[in-house]
């Protein structure tokens, strides 16, 4: 079995925008308190890859980085 | 500076002359520089692939007092630049503070707690438009005051005075108003904005102007000219774009009908419609402007510091190679790479509320008025000669 996809977000970097809360909300989540990312988990489930994928492309601020596995 | 070097480049911005986009032919790598009416050459990207990378440098600054910086339209000598509190004209460190005092109530799960609002603004307008008869015109009884009303309750702005901001904004974004009507009106809002936060300092309210004069200009984190400008900001953006989204909205719904039938069989279908709309009108036709602080290089084209740029999101939303026949309205296309909204550390704050009234008052409207047509012929809807696209009037029938 090959590694699996890995997710990982910049807080420093994120502008809030939310578009990765639109893109794959199982992955990805806004802080109650600043409104910036959180990452929901790590290691999302295959059905999960094209979403995680596309939220990274359209991150304005470049803040998620993805690992193909 | 090559400012002085090239000849019988194209005058810059191109106007709006109707649904699509004006664009000189730049060949297939989609650069040029163009002629802007201050006098200044910039560079003109107009490629998807291009303002990705433009927009996301920190090679490029927006702050428009830098020199270099291209102005698209000419202002007063004696008009204050200040960048203060606007966010769209701030560089990090200082955007990145500002904007983060903004991201926890633009947020989408917040914005999810207004929709109960915005659905009976959208409801009451529809209704009241309804009863006044018919023909109407759509922009002023629903596009525009939907939005408004939404934007003054989230400010904490009375409604009552709309007609006063309104005006003003119209002259501010207006390509056709001189530089000093331009200067006076945005000098109107600040004071009109002044004494509004004047007002919430001493009785504050449950909104977001009244939240950060008390949490961010009472502690000293923000000055008060600063919220002033950031005011000013929120309420301009926040009902122009939208209104202008909402009237050329229905305009291209009308236009394709057999999209539209479908729309109304599957209502789930509306999210794709709004994004597809967004792409295909892409209503900030004047695309982003930039100064490069830095030489540097976009699409392997090298731009020397002090350079000015514009990056063109109505042409990268119709670029093939991402949007192939980009000239057409699909709604079934899934434009999720559109930059209707921008794209970098400024891309729009205020998206989840305009996703969400487009999604409400998009569906409402085809709803509650199933024979919704236009009273005019096409080919007679003007449009607004303005920074943001739009259009004057939409004569409606239902």
């Amino acid at each position: 079995m090959s590694a699996p996809l890995r997710v990982a977000v910049d807080r420093d970097a994120c502008c809030g925008s939310g578009n990765c809360v639109r893109t794959a909300p199982e992955v990805f989540d806004q802080d109650d308190a600043d409104g910036l990312v959180v990452l929901r988990q790590a290691e999302p489930p295959e059905s999960e890859y094209d979403a995680v994928r596309e939220a990274a492309y359209n991150c304005p601020a470049a803040a998620i980085e993805v690992t193909e596995p | 500076m090559s400012d002085t070097l090239a000849t019988n480049v194209p005058t810059y911005p191109f106007g709006n002359a109707g649904l699509e986009p004006l664009l000189p032919d730049l060949g297939a790598d989609g650069v040029g520089r163009v002629q802007l009416p201050t006098g200044q050459q910039a560079w003109l990207f107009t490629r998807h692939e291009h303002l990705r990378e433009l927009l996301r440098s920190a090679d490029f600054s927006s702050d428009f007092t830098r020199p270099g910086f291209p102005l698209i339209r000419p202002i007063p000598e004696d008009m204050p630049r200040r960048p203060d509190g606007s966010l769209i004209r701030m560089d990090p460190p200082e955007h990145t503070k500002f904007r983060r005092m903004l991201t926890p109530e633009f947020m989408i799960k917040h914005i999810r707690t207004l929709e109960p609002l915005i659905r009976q603004t959208v409801v009451v307008a529809l209704e009241s438009m309804r009863a006044g008869g018919q023909p109407a015109d759509l922009v002023e009884h629903f596009a525009l005051p939907v939005p408004s009303m939404v934007i003054c309750h989230l400010l904490g702005v009375p409604y009552a005075d709309h007609d006063y901001f309104q005006e003003r904004s119209r002259i501010l974004l207006a390509w056709s108003s001189p530089p000093e009507q331009v200067r006076d009106a945005i000098e109107e809002m600040r004071d009109y904005l002044t004494r509004l936060i004047a007002a919430r300092r001493d009785e504050p309210g449950e909104d977001l102007i009244s939240r950060l004069a008390a949490e961010r200009v009472a502690t000293g984190e923000m000055t008060e000219e600063e919220l002033v400008g950031l005011s000013v900001l929120l309420l301009i953006a926040g009902h122009e774009t939208t209104s202008n989204m909402i009237g050329l909205s229905t305009l291209v719904l009308l236009k394709h009908p057999e999209q539209l039938r479908q729309l109304r069989e599957r209502p789930e279908l509306i999210d794709d419609t709004v994004e597809e709309l967004l792409r295909y009108l892409t209503i900030v036709r004047t695309g982003l402007t930039r100064v490069a602080v830095t030489d540097t290089e976009v699409g392997g084209h090298r731009i020397a510091a002090g350079e000015g740029v514009i990056a063109l999101l109505s042409a990268a939303n119709r670029d093939a190679d991402v949007f192939p026949d980009g000239e057409e309205f699909d709604l079934h296309r899934g434009s999720h790479q559109h930059m209707a909204f921008g794209f970098g550390i400024h891309q729009c704050i205020g998206q989840p509320l305009a996703r969400a009234e487009l999604r409400i008052a998009l569906s409402e409207m085809i709803t509650r008025l199933p024979g919704l047509a236009l009273a005019v012929a096409p080919d007679d809807v003007r449009y607004r000669d303005a920074v943001v696209f739009g259009v004057q009037r939409l004569p409606v029938t239902w």
